[in-house]
């Protein structure tokens, strides 16, 4: 049991156990903060796995974007409660069942001989360098071969920006009707 | 230092990401909540990335850390726009459980 | 000479031409009511026909065996070890000519004559209707062109049948003049007045119309199977190849078809049963006759062309043209003759009781054509062409000169509702009919040229010497003489029966006193009518000379005789002939006695009907069409009605479709529905299902 195992296996627990914690809490602000500690505990994975550029990029981006909108979000709809009492009820042993095979046929991949003798590789064993999981090795890599993915997935955060813009809006007064209908307010 | 003492079997990490992602379905599946809907969609991906750094490193093709970047960024954007959704709605239903909208059953 | 041969296909391409013409340009060649010109076209296209084939015949006088003119190949499948193939070849030969020269030939005296007859037709039925001024001329203009259109489609396709060197190609001709019967004979299909029992004329019409094409649809069919057979056992529908090797092959070769084996001989006459099948429906013998009666419904140039002089005679063409076939099957040569024998005797006596004039002309035409089929299933060829080219002249003739009387009437009938106040007409009851004898007499007085060339043809065709008629008919009572009692005293007994019905009809139509207002006034039919009567009377006349049985005078004998194979010249036999005429003569004076003496008054009935229930089962044809009806008819309509109404519609319709499959359609997705609940959770758990299935199995199957 190496030094990097122990490490592992406890980060792993704090990840779990935030998790679960994220699953079970009827508190949405703790929900919240439980998925947070998971994040930072996926960034502590990537620092072990030689990728510190995404180890801060999740840091920066997830934690500190995503989860502060989430949080705004929350604030701004007042938490509220959902009721526990479910009309689904036969959904949730039904659900369980098949989170638990889930989990069984991780386990069968991950262990099975074919996948461990390849995940076992030469490579593996190697030493990485500093430069591996380095912002100036991502950048090399994202700007020559996955440059137009990269053009595209900008195009695609313009598009959420104006299209969350526009979900949000509230809906001009109707000028063409002068009916009888009266002129609602947007969206009720 | 070495690193080899840090090294951990690829599989762990399997493992993990596998517990994880379950973790999230079964958020997706169970709570009514839609935030914390997303929230368990956004663990998911998570589970996903870490899978994704696992074996980058074990491959060592940086390829796989382009990818974990290209998955934070689109599920920035579906959050974005996911929130603005489950907004919109509540003004409408005053209500986020999402047991609500079932008006397009057959 | 053989170059000559090669203007054959003009024979064809000339009435198609003028049909094509009439089709385009055919309203355009009629720009006032008296115009002519769509017919001027459609009869000199008839002519070019008459002049290839006179041309036809002068190639074959240098070089009799004849030839074989192809123009394209239309089918040609080579298989592995059977192969079809079937030109467009036209076979001109001795048997083929003399079939060219009376189809164009009359036919092309009768598209003259229809010229004028349709321009009178026209005008009868547009008044009828009420139609006038520039209604009337549009209504005249179409129809007369519609009229030459199909007349030239006919001459057409009765060549393409005659010339044809296969089966294929006859059947071809044959399918297409069934088409152009039909049209024709439901010409006025839309005629909207009613007729004495009340019916509407047009529908009678048009039921005439598929009356004759479904009757002959039942011929056609035994005509295909014997051309399958023939394919099948001899390899090929030509007529030479066909004959060639029918006559190599021994009778007892076995032929496999399918689990049996027949010998061939068995097989031949299987074949010539059924083309006999083939021939009795467009040739109208029994059991297939019924149609040609109700075919007088056509105009009666239509009536002269294909239901007396071409179409009718296919029948006989085509079996004298398988004459190999026939002389292979003695049984089925025996056959032919006792059907045609029958057919000629009861047809004649019903021809007897009939009151119009159009009716007793079909009835005979049935009767010679009973003549025609007596003599070519006994072996005498030679006879039964002989006999179809007089008839052509003969028949034909009579039939315009009947449409010349009727147009007689009908513009007596117009004259006197002009003059005198009182429509009417006719015996007191009757409305006008201009076909009914019953209305006509003393028509000599007011028709003289009519009168003169109907007798003419009357005589030919009661078989008294010299005219043509004597020498065809003696023929074939020699043939039958000969070769089988029973035909002999059938055909004697018609020949007593056509001399009987023809001397009655004449004396009732043209002598004695008329006996309605209409056949008083009426009055002779324009030159261009009367002119190709007299053509034909003058053919009637000399007809004869064609084949006189004495040496040396054979000429259509021995002509025919280089096509076909089993032909024999006929030769003089004094006592067959002494006793024709005499019956002939003999029938003639009853029927002077009947009606020539004391000529039959205004309403004075039929003295022949003295004979109660005899004269009206004549008078009934036999009961044939009722005895059809209910064999055949009702029960079918019955069928299709059960098959209709009970089958398809109660059962397949309202029980399986709107019961069965409807009620399982909107049960099984009225529950399917309830799988659409519109819960977000529930769809990712499908998918989550999804999911887990292809993992488990994708584990199981490349990781265990």
């Amino acid at each position: 049991m190496s030094f990097g195992t122990v490490l592992f296996l406890i980060l792993a627990l704090i990840a779990v156990v935030s998790a679960v914690g994220m699953l079970t809490s009827t508190n949405a602000v703790h929900a919240a903060l439980f998925l947070v500690t998971n994040f930072v505990c996926i960034a502590l994975f990537y620092l072990g796995l030689n990728a510190p550029f995404l180890a801060m990029v999740q840091i920066t981006i997830y934690t500190g974007a995503i989860m502060v909108l989430f949080l705004f979000v929350i604030m701004l709809l007042g938490a509220a409660q959902v009721s526990l009492r479910s009309t689904l009820r036969w959904h949730g042993p039904l659900a369980v069942v098949l989170v638990l095979m889930l989990i069984g046929v991780a386990g069968v991949m991950a262990f099975s001989p074919a996948v461990n003798n390849n995940l076992t590789s030469p490579l593996a064993l190697q030493e990485a360098s500093t430069a591996f999981g380095s912002p100036q090795a991502v950048g090399e890599v994202l700007f020559s071969n996955y440059l137009l993915p990269f053009q595209m997935v900008g195009i695609l955060l313009l598009v959420a920006m104006i299209g969350a813009v526009v979900l949000t809006r509230e809906a001009k007064k109707p000028t063409r009707q002068p009916g009888p209908e009266e002129s609602s307010p947007a969206g009720e | 230092m070495e690193e080899i003492a840090f090294l951990v079997p690829t599989s762990y990490y399997i493992i993990l990401s596998g517990v994880l992602f379950a973790i999230g379905v079964a958020g997706v599946l169970l709570r009514r909540n839609a935030i914390l809907l997303l929230m368990s969609v956004e663990l998911m991906l998570n589970s996903a990335n870490l899978a994704f750094a696992a074996f980058s490193r074990t491959f060592l093709d940086v390829g796989g850390q382009v990818f974990v970047f290209f998955v934070i960024t689109v599920a920035a954007a579906e959050v974005a726009v996911g929130l603005a959704l489950i907004v919109t709605i509540f003004h409408t239903k005053r209500s986020i459980d999402i047991d609500e909208l079932h008006a397009m059953e057959g | 000479m053989n170059g000559l041969f090669s203007i054959a296909p003009l024979i064809i391409a000339a009435p198609f031409a003028g049909m094509l013409v009439n089709i385009a340009f055919g309203r355009r060649l009629m720009p006032n009511k008296d115009s002519i010109g769509p017919g001027l076209v459609a009869s000199s296209m008839a002519g070019v026909s008459f002049l290839v084939a006179l041309l036809m015949f002068v190639a074959l006088l240098g070089s009799p065996q004849g030839a074989d003119v192809p123009v394209l190949t239309w089918i040609d499948i080579q298989g592995g070890d059977i192969s079809l193939n079937i030109p467009w070849t036209l076979k001109v030969d001795t048997l083929s000519s003399v079939m060219m020269l009376v189809v164009s030939g009359v036919g092309t005296v009768i598209h003259v004559y229809a010229i004028g007859y349709m321009h009178g037709d026209i005008d009868e039925k547009a008044y009828l209707r009420g139609l006038h001024g520039e209604e009337a001329l549009d209504f005249k203009r179409r129809r007369y062109v519609k009229f030459f259109t199909f007349f030239n489609l006919f001459l057409g396709s009765m060549l393409i049948l005659v010339t044809g060197n296969n089966y294929l190609m006859m059947f071809v001709g044959w399918e297409l003049v069934g088409l152009c019967s039909y049209l024709l004979i439901g010409f006025w299909f839309d005629s909207p007045e009613a007729n004495e029992s009340g019916k509407i004329v047009g529908v009678l019409n048009s039921e005439a119309g598929k009356k004759a094409f479904i009757v002959n649809r039942v011929g056609d069919f035994g005509m295909l199977l014997a051309l399958m057979l023939i394919f099948w056992t001899f390899g090929t529908l030509k007529f030479d190849d066909v004959f060639a090797r029918a006559a190599a092959a021994a009778p007892t070769t076995p032929i496999p078809l399918g689990p049996f084996t027949p010998a061939l001989g068995a097989v031949v006459t299987v074949i010539t049963l059924l083309l006999l099948l083939g021939a009795t429906g467009k040739s109208a013998q029994i059991p297939l006759f019924v149609w040609l009666p109700d075919a007088m419904a056509g105009p009666t140039p239509v009536s002269a062309l294909i239901h007396a002089a071409t179409m009718v005679t296919a029948g006989v063409y085509m079996i004298a043209r398988s004459n190999v076939l026939y002389a292979m099957a003695p049984v089925s040569g025996m056959t032919v003759a006792v059907i045609g024998g029958l057919t000629a005797f009861v047809s004649g006596t019903i021809a007897v009781a009939q009151f119009d004039i159009k009716r007793v002309l079909a009835y005979s035409t049935i009767s010679q054509l009973g003549f025609m089929f007596a003599a070519v299933g006994l072996g005498g060829y030679i006879a039964g062409i002989f006999h179809l080219a007089t008839h052509a002249f003969f028949k034909a003739l009579l039939f315009l000169s009947a449409g010349s009387v009727m147009h007689g009437m009908e513009h007596g009938h117009h004259a006197m509702a002009e003059g005198e106040n009182g429509g009417g007409g006719g015996d007191e009851g009757h409305p006008f009919d201009p076909q009914d004898m019953r209305q006509m007499g003393g028509l000599h007085k007011h028709m003289k040229t009519t009168t003169w060339v109907y007798i003419v043809g009357a005589l030919a065709l009661s078989g008294i010497p010299p005219l043509a008629g004597f020498w065809s008919k003696d023929e074939i009572l020699l043939e039958a003489s000969l070769n089988s009692t029973l035909v002999y005293v059938l055909l004697g007994a018609a020949t007593f029966f056509t001399a009987l019905y023809m001397g009655r009809q004449i004396f009732m139509v043209f002598f004695g006193s008329e006996r309605s207002e209409a056949a008083r006034h009426a009055h002779e039919s324009p030159p261009l009518m009367t002119t190709p009567l007299i053509v034909l009377a003058v053919l009637a006349i000399i007809g004869g000379l064609m084949n006189l049985p004495f040496g040396g005078f054979n000429q259509l004998g021995h002509w025919l005789e280089r096509s076909v194979v089993n032909a024999h010249t006929g030769s003089f036999n004094i006592d067959v002939s002494i006793t024709s005429t005499v019956l002939g003569l003999l029938a003639i004076g009853i029927s002077y006695l009947l009606y020539g003496r004391k000529p039959l008054e205004e309403g004075q009935r039929d003295p022949l009907s003295t004979t109660g229930p005899v004269f009206t089962f004549l008078n009934h044809k036999w009961y044939w069409d009722e005895l059809y009806d209910a064999l055949f008819v009702r029960p079918f309509n019955r069928l299709s009605e059960f098959l209709a109404n009970t089958i398809d519609w109660a059962f397949w319709h309202d029980f399986v479709h709107d019961g069965i499959i409807a009620q399982f359609v909107e049960g099984s997705s009225r529950s399917l529905r309830r799988v659409q609940t519109g819960y977000v959770r529930n769809y990712a758990l499908a998918v989550l299902l999804g999911v887990v299935a292809i993992l488990v199995y994708l584990v199981v199957r490349f990781l265990v």
